[in-house]
């Protein structure tokens, strides 16, 4: 909001170009994929065929976001507050890890929840990591005696 | 005709098997708790549920899917009404006036005529499925490779491109669709594309993993980086349930308007209920004799669009069903729920398996009457379920979301890219990209490349065979007016605002 300049009321979006820059980015990535592929086709298209239209596809989309971009065109955005993000991905990542490493579900999911409740701002992590106890060993029971889906076992449901 | 009634009949034969009204039952039951959850439209209500399908036969499963599709429906009008938080643009319209006839105290009549009214036109859209559908499949029986492939690009335009606030925006979100769909082995030549060396992602990306990312770990963060921006008001509901004598007289005509636009427009592959809902609204606006009320609770603002919105519902089905065509994030969704069982909808399904084809149409005139039935009696209850503190909402949605994936596949590499989903969906949110291109893209853009190259291989690789059938040639037109018709279109208004 600093410019105030008539002739150029709008400024170039930075995020804008950072957009029209991963999508050029991801045009080579597929390119540079197809060339590995052996075209066996002796009629029509092999299978690097439509990896280079999606990626020329994707060029002509960057060259448009890019002008966008430049013009200033998006849509406003409203700030937003990085730390309930964070909060929430390094749940999903404590979920990932506990899975990996053999935890288990309760566990897991148990971790996902806690941390997803921070992040819309509980601070009573003791109450919140008991009801995600007990909320995720009924869904394992319900989902792994009832319609016998096999969710991952760890020292938790082996208990149980 | 006389087909269709015999086929409806037998279709509602197998639906009224008691184990099959109980799948019904339960599917409308989850499917408007969960609908009815702030932020969770009917596309992520299908997608969270899927995996409580994963162990019935198919039959059972498509049945119960019905339920879920209606319901999620019902349940986020009740919130659109209750709370103004629309879980999709759709339930925009609805929750402008029916959240205002809340605050206003009459809560009740907006949620009796949003149900009557998605009843009325949900019965009518599945009557016109089904006569629409054996139509629609003696056509598709004799389209070509080529035509489907012509067809699938109609597709990818309209709803990418054509209806969307930017064409580059919508192509965008498409194009990331088109490039997921490339990864995994090449069905005609085995070769492996976009893998690198990580045998996980042979099989290629997972539309459930891929929606649910989008949609619900996408919007998880979202709604928690914006947290500081919204206060949500719940609205109790206050005085009668019941619709006044007047309510009816003013309701009827826009359940009737509203079905009218909803089904035609939804049976297109235009993408999505958003215009005729809007349409709806608009019309409604000029038709009535309460102009004063618009804006301020007027009834017919709550009964056209709610009943365009479910007229399309049923209307996206008449594409999904007859070619295989999922034109808006909903049916990509069910299109989901067959492929877990080897099914392709398209003319073939109607001939193989008749019996899933029509009880899952006939599921859908009886998960209608039972939303009838359950829906306003157990207002209560939902409302309970919509003051469950935030917090708690979305902790328990994303426990329930990564459950999907860990019951599918518990590997890292897999829920690892449910994570990465969900921050691309929660950048798309905030740059302002449409989600539903991509799910649409990644489930049409290898259909769209094998027809290609079955159609390139039949011709002995002459592209002029796309031009000239008659059937291709047409619809390959359409798709360009499609694409051009927003980009000359805001030139003329450019043109025009300079000239004022």
């Amino acid at each position: 909001m600093t410019s105030s300049d008539p002739v150029q009321p709008r400024r170039v979006d930075r995020a804008g170009l950072v957009i029209a820059a991963l999508l050029a980015g991801l045009a080579a990535v597929l390119v540079w994929d197809a060339r590995g592929l052996q075209s066996t086709a002796m009629y029509g298209m092999g299978p690097e065929a439509m990896p280079v239209v999606v990626a020329s596809g994707l060029t002509l989309l960057a060259i448009g976001n890019f002008i966008d971009a430049l013009r200033g065109n998006l849509p406003a955005r409203e700030s937003t507050d990085p730390v309930p993000v964070f909060l929430i991905l390094i749940g999903l990542a404590l979920l990932i890890a506990i899975i990996g490493f053999g935890g288990g579900f309760i566990l897991a999911t148990s971790a996902l929840f806690v941390t997803t409740s921070a992040a819309f701002g509980r601070r009573a992590i003791v109450v919140d990591s008991i009801i995600a106890l007990v909320m995720s060993i009924l869904i394992y029971l319900a989902f792994d005696r009832l319609l016998t889906l096999s969710l991952p076992t760890g020292p938790l449901e082996r208990l149980l | 005709m006389t087909d269709t009634f015999a086929a409806l009949a037998h279709g509602m034969a197998v639906a009224i098997q008691p184990m099959n009204l109980l799948y019904a039952l339960i599917g409308v039951f989850l499917g408007t708790a969960v609908g009815v959850l702030p932020g969770i439209g009917p596309a992520l209500t299908v997608a969270l549920l899927l995996p409580v399908t994963y162990k019935l036969d198919p039959g059972g499963s498509l049945i119960m899917f019905a339920g879920i599709y209606y319901g999620g429906m019902y349940g986020g009008s009740t919130t659109a009404i209750l709370i103004n938080t629309p879980g999709e643009s759709a339930s925009m319209a609805t929750a402008l006036e029916g959240n205002k006839m809340a605050k206003a105290g009459r809560g009740g009549p907006a949620l009796a005529t949003s149900a009557i009214g998605s009843f009325v036109a949900g019965t009518i859209a599945t009557i016109g499925l089904a006569f629409l559908a054996p139509w629609l499949v003696d056509v598709a029986v004799r389209f070509g490779p080529e035509d489907y492939f012509a067809l699938m690009c109609v597709a990818f335009v309209t709803v990418s491109a054509t209806f969307g606030d930017s064409p580059i925006r919508g192509l965008t979100s498409l194009f990331i669709g088109l490039t997921l769909g490339l990864v995994g082995i090449d069905k005609l030549t085995g070769q492996a594309r976009l893998t690198f060396g990580v045998p996980e992602l042979l099989d290629g990306v997972e539309v459930t993993t891929l929606a649910v990312g989008l949609f619900a770990v996408g919007e998880a963060l979202y709604v928690a980086s914006r947290r500081h921006h919204t206060e949500e008001k719940l609205e109790p509901v206050r005085g009668s349930l019941w619709m006044t004598k007047e309510d009816w007289k003013r309701s009827w005509k826009p359940w009737l308007r509203g079905t009218m636009f909803g089904f035609p427009i939804g049976a297109l592959p235009a993408g999505g209920a958003e215009i005729p809902t809007f349409l709806s609204y608009s019309t409604e606006k000029r038709l009535t004799k309460h102009p004063e009320e618009f804006g301020k609770g007027a009834i017919e603002g709550v009964a056209g669009p709610e009943a365009a919105n479910n007229a399309s519902a049923a209307g996206t089905l008449v594409p999904l069903l007859t070619l295989g065509l999922p034109t808006s994030a909903t049916a990509a969704m069910m299109l989901a729920g067959f492929q877990q069982y080897g099914l392709n909808p398209g003319p073939l399904l109607f001939a193989e398996r008749p019996d899933l084809v029509w009880g899952l149409i006939a599921s859908l005139f009886i998960a209608n009457m039972m939303l009838l039935v359950l829906n306003l009696p157990l207002v209560g209850l939902w409302v309970r379920l919509l003051a469950i503190p935030q917090p708690w909402l979305y902790a328990g949605i994303l426990v329930f979301a990564t459950m999907g994936t860990i019951a599918a596949k518990p590997s890292v590499v897999e829920l690892s890219m449910l994570a990465g989903f969900g921050v691309l969906g929660f950048l798309m949110r905030r740059f302002d990209f449409p989600i539903a291109p991509v799910v649409v893209g990644l489930i049409l853009g290898p259909i769209a490349e094998s027809q290609l190259r079955r159609a390139l291989a039949i011709s002995l690789g002459d592209p002029m065979t796309l031009v000239q059938s008659p059937i291709s040639a047409t619809l390959l037109s359409i798709a360009l007016i499609a694409l051009l018709a927003p980009f000359v279109l805001k030139g003329l208004g450019r043109f025009k605002a300079n000239e004022d």
